[in-house]
């Protein structure tokens, strides 16, 4: 079990944290934020494993990971 | 205390040493040889770092380092290798570091020639590098103002946080004179922006990049208000006779030593005759000239080029027409003789 | 729940001005983690570069230190002649490092500079609006090149990691990939072994970091990194060239 926190603020928006993932938990998300960047956010987060791969590949750092 | 026999170049360099510099960068290229040589012999003397460098553009950045990490020291060059340090200086300059470059001139322009010269004036005190920044110019004139002022360079550059340079030319630099090694008491200047690693305080950065709005231009007025502390306390200058004469002759460096021959030339032979010998260039001793209400007096500039300081002399005196120019470039020496010739036209 | 991914001490937690899926950021943290790991940040120094990382002394958290463009290994050197026992490493691009500072770069690593390099080959000049580099592959279209880099007149891309290599001074030299998570983890471990490689007092070590560029390529960030793993490794083989 595991859980990801993404910081709004510093998510730019490049979607690779998606494609890392394998459990497809990350979605593009409908919010904005304050520089108009649509902000990924997790979606089927009972499926997280805690991996780390999307942080990992976050060039912004914008996400932390619980387990 | 004795006076002994070396050559300029050398002067320049125990000069250094006794100052404090153990961190010499340089690249060969003649006239300043010696100079080069001398510290490689006396680093491994006082255990100090000399490192020949792959180029002067390397040298100066060694220099950069060496001094954002808090050390006294020093490059040198001649005319095609300081022109190559000019990225350097300016970056020394606007990050505000401390460092001091020798240019021991040569002939130019391009690869010129090797005779002595005074042809990087312009380059020397009107930038050479890019941007709004100024370096304190030094120019000595014979080889005890060589150990003098290349002491007091580190301590202005200190101080002031900014580059300064020793404007010498090939015959100093190769001259054989008796010079007094004076002890030197070195102005120890609290240095709370070097790098060292960011243990037990916030760290810091060293940089000449503003690109926040305004930034760049509120760095600026600083320099520009560093520079005007300078100009008001570093002024420095060697007058003769100037209230009496009728003419003044004005140089620096190696054609003051030159001029001064001639005005006592002149003196024997009943012309009213004095000098202005600059020795910072940088700031410029501008009030000497403009405090000068006589306007019958003529201002006679002789100089190794084709006239670069005489712009200066021109600019102060507030009136051309009192001032003429006596130079040539290309490793010229004036003669006393014909110094003297000019002044006693002049009259 | 336990956080097993956060913010290393030496990163600064603040916006940074690169593109979105910029490798420069993935490097930035590789670095200040292995910093933090191994110990280091009370004695190390940084010096950014002029190129897209020049602004890198805002997101470091660590004595900094500007250098003219190219210039930092120069600048390195006498760092590293004041203090030994600081740690000093150069953080550079392709057009810093392989083009205008080349000069400095083989020099430092010639006399064997105990320092550390970190090399960011994207291929590209980033800052100035993607013009050719001396890495830029052949074919490959930028700003100066826009009927594709033409080996003719421009030769083949450089390897720097291979040159240097060849150069005893240098103790630890390797080409590694931000192209998947496997490759940024060993790219990680090539970083950590570079610095390690200073504090043993080995003299100079390089990792070449083949780094996206996803603006001047003209491509998504997730093309960007298949562009790495497909085109740019096969010019540009991932290994070690000296350890
Ligand atoms: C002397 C000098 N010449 C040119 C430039 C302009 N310039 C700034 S960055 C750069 C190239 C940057 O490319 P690279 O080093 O590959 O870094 P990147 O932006 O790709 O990370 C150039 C040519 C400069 N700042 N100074
Ligand atoms: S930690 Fe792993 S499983 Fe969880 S969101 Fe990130 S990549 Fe997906
Ligand atoms: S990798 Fe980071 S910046 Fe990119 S979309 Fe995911 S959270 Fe945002
Ligand atoms: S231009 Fe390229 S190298 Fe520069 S920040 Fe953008 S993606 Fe990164
Ligand atoms: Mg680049």
């Amino acid at each position: 079990m595991g859980k990801v926190v993404i910081n709004p603020a510093r998510c730019k928006g490049c979607k690779l944290c998606i494609e890392v993932c394998p459990r497809n938990v990350l979605v593009p998300s409908s919010k904005n934020n304050h520089l108009g960047i649509y902000v990924v956010e997790p979606k089927k987060v009972g499926e997280c494993t805690g991996c780390s791969r999307c942080a990992m590949i976050c060039p912004d750092v914008a996400i932390e990971v619980y387990r | 205390m004795s006076k002994i026999l070396m050559c300029g170049n050398e002067v320049i360099g125990e000069a250094a040493v006794q100052a404090g510099c153990r961190h010499y960068f340089g690249y060969p290229i003649t006239p300043q040889n010696e100079l080069t040589a001398y510290m490689a012999r006396r680093m491994e003397e006082v255990g100090g770092v000399f490192l020949q460098s792959e180029s002067e553009l390397a040298a100066i950045n060694m220099v950069l380092g060496a001094s954002a990490c808090g050390a006294r020291a020093m490059t040198s060059s001649s005319s095609p290798g300081i022109s190559l340090k000019q990225e350097g200086i300016s970056y020394i300059a606007g990050m505000e570091l401390p460092a001091v470059v020798v240019n021991v001139m040569r002939g130019g322009p391009g690869l010129g020639n090797i005779a002595p010269s005074q042809s990087d004036y312009f380059q020397a005190v009107k930038g050479g590098g890019h941007g709004d920044y100024r370096l304190i110019v030094l120019a000595p004139s014979c080889s005890q103002e060589l150990y003098d002022l290349t002491a007091l360079a580190f301590d202005l550059a200190d101080t002031y946080r900014n580059p300064v340079m020793i404007l010498a030319d090939g015959m100093l630099g190769q001259m054989m004179e008796p010079v007094t090694l004076k002890k030197i008491n070195s102005k120890r200047v609290k240095k709370p922006w070097v790098l060292t690693g960011a243990k037990n305080r916030p760290a810091r950065m060293l940089r000449s990049l503003f690109l926040e709005a305004g930034a760049l231009e509120k760095h600026n007025e600083k320099l520009q208000e560093k520079y005007r502390r300078i100009k008001a306390k570093e002024v420095r200058c060697e007058t003769y006779n100037i209230s009496r004469a009728e003419v003044i002759v004005v140089a620096y460096g190696s054609s003051a030593r030159l001029t001064k021959a001639a005005v006592k030339m002149a003196e024997e032979r009943g012309i009213k005759a004095g000098y202005i010998k600059p020795i910072t260039l940088w700031p410029f001793p501008e009030e000497v000239f403009i405090n000068e209400k006589d306007k019958d007096k003529r201002y006679l500039v002789v100089e190794m080029n084709e006239g670069q300081m005489v712009e200066d002399v021109e600019r102060c005196a507030g009136d051309r027409k009192r001032v003429s120019f006596y130079g040539h470039a290309g490793g010229w020496i004036p003669q006393v003789e014909d110094i003297f010739k000019r002044i006693k036209k002049l009259v | 729940m336990k956080k097993v991914f956060g913010r290393t001490r030496t990163l600064r937690d603040t916006h940074t001005h690169y593109c979105p899926g910029c490798g420069h950021g993935i490097a930035h943290r590789l670095v200040a983690e292995v910093i933090d790991e191994l110990g280091i940040r009370e004695r190390t120094i940084g010096i950014a570069p002029v190129g897209c990382a020049v602004l890198a002394y805002y997101y470091w958290d660590l004595d900094i230190c500007e250098a003219p463009h190219g210039r930092p290994p120069a600048v390195a050197t006498g760092m590293k002649s004041v203090n030994p026992k600081n740690i000093v490493f150069t953080y550079q691009g392709d057009g810093d490092l392989a083009a205008i500072g080349f000069n400095e770069t083989i020099h430092a690593a010639n006399r064997g500079e105990n320092i550390t390099v970190i090399f960011i080959n994207n291929a590209i000049y980033g800052m100035t609006g993607g013009q050719m580099a001396p890495t830029t592959l052949c074919g490959q279209v930028t700003a100066t090149t826009p009927s594709g880099r033409n080996a003719e007149r421009y030769g083949q891309p450089i390897h720097v990691a291979e040159l240097l290599g060849h150069l005893p001074g240098v103790t630890f030299s390797s080409r590694v990939a931000l192209s998947d998570i496997p490759n940024i983890m060993k790219t990680k471990q090539a970083i950590k072994k570079a610095f390690q490689a200073q504090m043993d007092g080995k003299g100079f070590s390089i990792v070449e970091v083949l780094s996206p560029c996803p603006t001047y390529w003209r491509k998504t960030p997730v093309e960007a990194l298949k562009f790495i793993k497909k085109d740019m490794t096969k010019i540009f083989p991932l290994g070690v060239f000296k350890e």
